[in-house]
This record gives structure tokens, C-alpha cells and sequence, in this order.
């Protein structure tokens, strides 16, 4: 479902004395339906890079990505965004909304981009909230005020509306309590055994041992001559 | 072929723009612009001032001849097509939401009357069908049916905006332009314009160019981002790739300028 070929990855900082900075380079990773595969290394090794250069946020410098048959590195603007609409979830640590539109409109935003009656994507999208423990009195309101871990929960929640057939979770169970962080654990399984190909970053041990079923060491991509 | 292979594969442009340039005398206005905008795409143009945005919208839009270049609406040539045609297509297929609701409403007419004289000009008769349009439409944008008699003038500056919106939505264009349409504007309006403007483009399935300096907006709006710098474009992409992953040494200046709140 997912295949990175090769990646590579640099920034050229233009404002910076024109330093061009290799941060990645030779990079493979292969991830099959049903399959969860965790990201590991120290901080700064590249981790989120990789996956945002998966979802098309980072461009590569160098190599293939497919996913689902598109090679992101080649493809069009407009075929990322049917992509990420279709096909490739992304819950990334920080949630991002137009202001004042309701928690509920926002978990159930992905499905009524897809044409779905809005009414199912609103139970949909209460369902989730249910399950994560966002109090029904808040769903009306925008979680642009909410606390870390509700925004977190909230962002999990839009993540997991569409069945996407491939995911990439950053950090999904961080700064969630024991009982939040369960349903998420558990979203993650459902998620895999009705198919979808996940690529996460756990720091929480524990979670990495139960849902991953490979890990790749990103450090093994770190190029030799900035090591 | 993959999904999203078929998906895309059959897709037409709604506009495709090669090669645009306008020049003021001597000066640049914009040079070579070129792009392809689909159906239901929002592509958003930033840079600072003077750097060519509005100047090009209005070619588009075709409030200023170009000098250089082609544009093709749906198949047709714009800029080679008479003036009357282009006419009936700024009425009935284009909308041009401006920066100032003055320069968009008819300010001593009710806004009623700004909604439902679109209408009349693009063939609507019935009296009463043209206000419960208006009032639908009115209400879409948020604004109180007991207002619909009342002139824009007694609007505040985000009322006028919404009003603006109403009048130029209601003969159902498929593409909008629009010229910093949160300019102005407090922020907590805005934000309730920028809510507004999200759901109308996904329900509608509206094309839109929004020129606009400020970032997060388009951030918030935009599929897709050109960066324009002394009439030209230096970079253009996915919104969050181009203002998270910015290439070019101008954009990189701009997306590291914005203070954080």
C-alpha cells in the first residue's frame, strides 16, 4: 500500500547563507494492507520528515514514494489532494481549523468532502466523540479553546471519520490519559483489521509494542556525511 | 490504473492560463503567468504588495486587457472573444468578490434589491421567486431576513462582506474571483467569513482565485498556492507543501516573517 524507494531529502536554507542541509538519504520502507509499521529514532532523526514527505507536505529531493499506485514525488497537486481525500488519513500533533466552526462539523468534515449526506457524517462523527470522551455539551462549540488533550482527541477523532485505506498517525496517544489512550489503541487495531496500512511514530512504549508490527529505524537514513 | 489515476484522469481545467503579461509602460504589472485551475479548486495567490496579484486578477477577470498570453474559460478563448460575450460570462458563469463591499454592492439599494438585481440580470421576472431567492440566499450568509429591506450602508463591514458574497453567488457562477475578501476585517469576522466561504466552495463546488497577503487564510482556504514576487510567479504547489517546504529564497522570507500568535 505504501512503498518509499530510495528517498532523499535536504533543505536549502536561501535566507541562511544559502546552507543546503542533507537530512535524509537512501530511504526504504514497504507497508502492507492490515499492517501497522512504527518509526523509531532519537528526535531530529527524521521521523516526521518521512512522513510528511508520504503525505506530500515535504518534497523530496530524491527517490519514489507510492502510495496506493501514485507516486507522491511525481504527482500532481491535485492528485495529493484527492489522495488525502480518498485514500491517505494523516493525524498529525497539532489540530489546525477555520475558527468557530463546531467540534462536531469538524470530525465530520472529511466524510462531507467525500459527498457524504451530512447527517450520517454528523452521527458518524458523534460516534467518535463519544468513544473519546468529549462531552456532548462541548461539540457544538470549536476546539480552538479546548485543552491539549481534548484538541488531541478531537483530531483523532477527524483521523479516523473516512476508513482510510492508509494512515499515518504522529504521536497518537501522546498527552492522553490511560482510559483515552486505550480507544485509541483501539481505534488503531479496528483500523488494521479492516485493512489499512498505517505508518506511526510512538514515544509510548507500551503502545508501540501492542499495535506496530515492524519497526524501521529512520537514524539507518540519516545521510553519512552530516552523521 | 490506480484510484486516484481514474479519478483525475478524465478531469478538464475550467481555466487554463499560459503566458499572461501585463506591463504598465515600462513597468511590469505581471509576466508569464501561467496555470490551470480545475472544477472545484481554490488556488490562492500571495505576495506583498505591488507584486503583481491584483493586477493579474483583473486580467482574468477581464477588468484589464492583458498585453501577452492566453486564457481559456471551458474551452473558450477570453481574451480573443467580443466584449459582449465576455460580459455574459462575468454575469452568469464568473463572480468577483472585491476587497471593499463598496466597490461590489449597490449602496442605495436594499439588500434585498443588491441580491435580487443579479437575478433580474441574468432573466429572473417573478417577483416573488426573486425575493425568496434573495431571502434564501440572504440567510445563507448569515444575515437576518429582517434586514432585507434595509440598505448596505447601515451593514457593518462584515455584514457588507457577506452581503457582497450573497449578490455574487446567487446566479451560481462557477468561478469566483477574489480580491482580499478578509481584508479589512476584524478577526473574529473574518473567521466567520472564512467558515462561510469554506462551506459554499464544498457544497457549490465553486472554482475560486482568492488574492489575498495573508497567510493563514489561504492556508485555511486554498488547495493550491502561488507565490508571486515582482510580477512573477517564483513558486507554486499544495498550499501546506509551498508554506511548509517553501523552495524558492522569497517564499522562505515570507513564511518566516509571520509573527506567531
Amino acid at each position: 500500500m505504501i512503498r518509499v524507494e530510495n528517498l532523499s531529502k535536504s533543505f536549502a536554507m536561501h535566507n541562511q547563507g544559502g546552507a543546503v542541509i542533507p537530512v535524509m538519504s537512501g530511504a526504504e520502507l514497504a507497508v502492507a494492507s492490515g499492517e501497522c509499521v512504527g518509526l523509531v529514532g532519537q528526535s531530529g532523526s527524521g521521523k516526521s520528515t518521512l512522513m510528511r514527505m508520504i503525505y506530500g507536505n515535504y518534497l523530496a529531493a530524491g527517490g519514489h514514494i507510492h502510495v496506493d499506485g501514485l507516486d507522491v514525488t511525481q504527482a500532481a497537486p491535485r492528485q495529493i489532494i484527492r489522495l488525502r481525500r480518498e485514500t491517505l488519513g494523516y493525524v498529525s500533533q497539532f489540530l489546525r481549523v477555520v475558527p468557530r466552526v463546531p467540534t462536531l462539523e469538524v470530525v465530520a468534515e472529511p466524510l462531507l468532502q467525500l459527498g457524504h449526506p451530512a447527517e450520517r457524517a454528523r452521527e458518524r462523527a458523534a460516534g467518535l466523540l463519544a468513544r473519546l470522551n468529549i462531552p456532548e455539551r462541548l461539540w457544538s462549540l470549536s476546539p480552538t479553546t479546548f485543552s491539549g488533550g481534548e484538541q488531541q482527541r478531537v483530531n483523532i477523532a477527524r483521523g479516523f471519520a473516512h476508513a482510510y485505506p492508509a494512515l499515518l498517525l504522529d504521536e497518537p496517544t501522546a498527552s492522553l490519559d490511560a482510559v483515552n489512550r486505550e480507544v485509541v489503541l483501539a481505534l488503531i487495531e479496528e483500523a488494521k483489521a479492516r485493512g489499512a496500512a498505517i505508518v506511526g511514530i510512538f514515544h509510548d512504549e507500551g503502545a508501540r509494542a501492542r499495535v506496530c508490527d515492524r519497526l524501521v529505524d529512520v537514524t539507518a537514513f540519516t545521510p553519512k556525511a552530516a552523521a | 490504473m490506480t484510484l486516484i489515476q481514474r479519478l483525475t484522469a478524465t478531469d478538464q481545467p475550467l481555466l487554463k492560463v499560459t503566458g499572461l503579461t501585463k506591463n504598465y509602460g515600462r513597468r511590469i504589472g505581471c509576466a508569464d503567468v501561467s496555470f490551470d485551475l480545475h472544477p472545484g479548486e481554490v488556488l490562492g495567490i500571495v505576495g506583498e504588495s505591488g507584486s503583481g496579484k491584483s493586477t493579474l486578477l483583473s486580467c482574468l477577470a477581464g477588468h484589464l486587457a492583458a498585453d501577452q498570453g492566453q486564457v481559456i474559460y471551458d474551452g473558450q478563448d477570453v481574451l480573443a472573444m467580443a466584449e459582449t460575450e465576455r460580459r455574459r460570462l462575468s454575469r452568469t458563469e464568473w463572480a468577483y468578490v472585491h476587497q471593499n463591499p463598496r466597490d461590489g454592492l449597490r449602496m442605495g439599494v436594499s439588500a434585498g434589491g443588491n441580491v435580487g438585481e443579479r437575478l433580474m440580470a441574468v432573466g429572473a421576472r417573478h417577483y416573488g421567486g426573486i425575493r425568496e431567492k434573495a431571502t434564501d440566499w440572504l440567510g445563507r450568509v448569515e444575515i437576518p431576513a429582517d434586514r432585507i429591506d434595509d440598505r448596505p450602508s447601515a451593514f457593518s463591514g462584515g455584514m457588507q462582506q457577506r452581503l457582497q458574497i450573497a449578490r455574487n453567488l446567487v446566479t451560481g457562477p462557477r468561478l469566483v474571483f477574489m480580491d482580499e475578501p478578509t481584508g479589512g476585517l476584524d478577526v473574529s469576522v473574518q473567521a466567520r467569513l472564512l467558515d462561510l466561504l469554506r462551506g459554499l466552495v464544498r457544497d457549490l463546488g465553486l472554482s475560486v482565485i482568492i488574492v489575498t497577503h495573508d497567510l493563514a487564510v489561504v492556508r485555511l482556504l486554498a488547495d493550491r498556492l502561488m507565490v508571486m514576487r515582482q510580477g512573477r510567479v517564483v513558486e507554486q504547489g499544495l498550499t501546506d507543501q509551498v508554506l511548509d517546504d517553501p523552495q524558492h529564497a522569497y517564499t522562505q522570507l515570507l513564511v518566516s516573517s509571520v509573527l506567531q500568535v
